[in-house]
């Protein structure tokens, strides 16, 4: 879902870039309440993790693949403002060094995927504590609903740009990331239920601060 | 760095390095939908930055899977060590007030 540049004109690009900024600076104060040293290392594993995750394109329909965004599993092991950091880092990182993702255009992919996936996954997923029991089944819808957040967020940006109209790209993004986001559920559900079955668990925020009580 | 970490570290270099030269050649959904509706060609020489290794492949490698898992091992360890000082600096307010307590008691 990386955008390229080209794609935005410069009005959107510019205004998400404030976006951007705005939520970052916000989430580097909330990141440094909520973080201890001790975490570091851990942020910088999680984060590794998703960066390679995100390399590894899984196919989806008819010539189309989709990879891991990663949002909601950092938001839920993390929490949701170290994780924008987190993401925000990989997406900068994927701009400058692998050319995935325009420079122009990084404050609407971070705005897109730094912002919007793991605030939303991590919203999506307090929501449900409210109406599911089973915690992979919430974790799954809460790592779906990030993608297609995500995906709108794209679409809008496009037809904001003038680049294609909104009635055309919305279903177009919804309707593939709803397919992509299937993969994103199952991954974040495997790997959080693995980093919850290790011995004395590993660092997961997901019981504190997503409100339950028994992880 | 606890063992959990570095096993943890070592798991994301193996999937970079051994599933990402593996990966889908297939576009994307935003470059399917682009495809789709013929704005792909927007981005063409677009780019404003020549990135050191684009499209996660490690120039100067023939061999196109080792180029990528070489460009893929290389972000990744890039990624830890980046975040590390981040996370690093965002804590440093932090570690002096707590030092700065600790030396006034």
């Amino acid at each position: 879902m990386h955008i390229p540049d080209g794609f935005l004109d410069a009005k959107t690009w510019l205004s998400t870039a404030a976006l951007s900024a705005g939520a970052l600076s916000y989430g580097l104060t909330q990141a440094n309440r909520e973080l201890e040293d001790r975490q570091i290392p851990v942020m910088g594993a999680m984060g590794a993790f998703v960066f390679a995750a995100q390399m590894v394109n899984f196919p989806v329909a008819g010539g189309t693949s989709g990879h891991l965004l990663g949002g909601a599993l950092l938001a839920l092991t993390m929490g949701p403002w170290p994780a924008c950091i987190i993401m925000a880092t990989i997406v900068g990182l994927q701009a400058l060094f692998f050319n995935d993702g325009g420079v122009t255009v990084l404050g609407a992919n971070i705005f897109n995927m730094a912002v919007l996936a793991p605030l939303s996954g991590y919203w999506v997923y307090r929501l449900l504590n409210r109406v599911i029991a089973n915690r992979p089944v919430k974790i799954f819808l809460a790592a779906w609903f990030s993608t297609m957040a995500a995906a709108a967020a794209t679409a809008l940006e496009l037809a904001f740009s003038n680049t294609i109209a909104l009635k055309l790209v919305l279903p177009a993004m919804l309707g593939w990331h709803s397919l992509i986001g299937i993969g994103e559920g199952l991954i974040t559900a495997g790997v959080i239920s693995y980093l919850t079955s290790i011995k004395g668990g590993l660092f997961l925020s997901i019981g504190r601060k997503a409100g339950e009580s028994n992880v | 760095m606890s063992k959990k970490i570095f096993w943890f570290l070592l798991a994301a270099l193996a999937v970079a390095a051994l599933l990402g030269p593996y990966a889908s050649s297939y576009p994307d959904g935003l470059e399917r939908v682009a495809e789709d509706f013929g704005f792909l060609g927007k981005s063409e020489g677009k780019a404003v930055l020549q990135s050191p290794m684009p499209d996660y492949v490690m120039p100067g490698i023939t061999d196109e899977k080792g180029a990528t898992a070489l460009a893929g091992a290389v972000g990744t360890l890039l990624t830890f060590v980046i975040i590390y000082i981040a996370g690093k600096a965002i804590t440093f307010s932090k570690r002096m007030s707590r030092r700065d307590r600790y030396v006034r008691s």
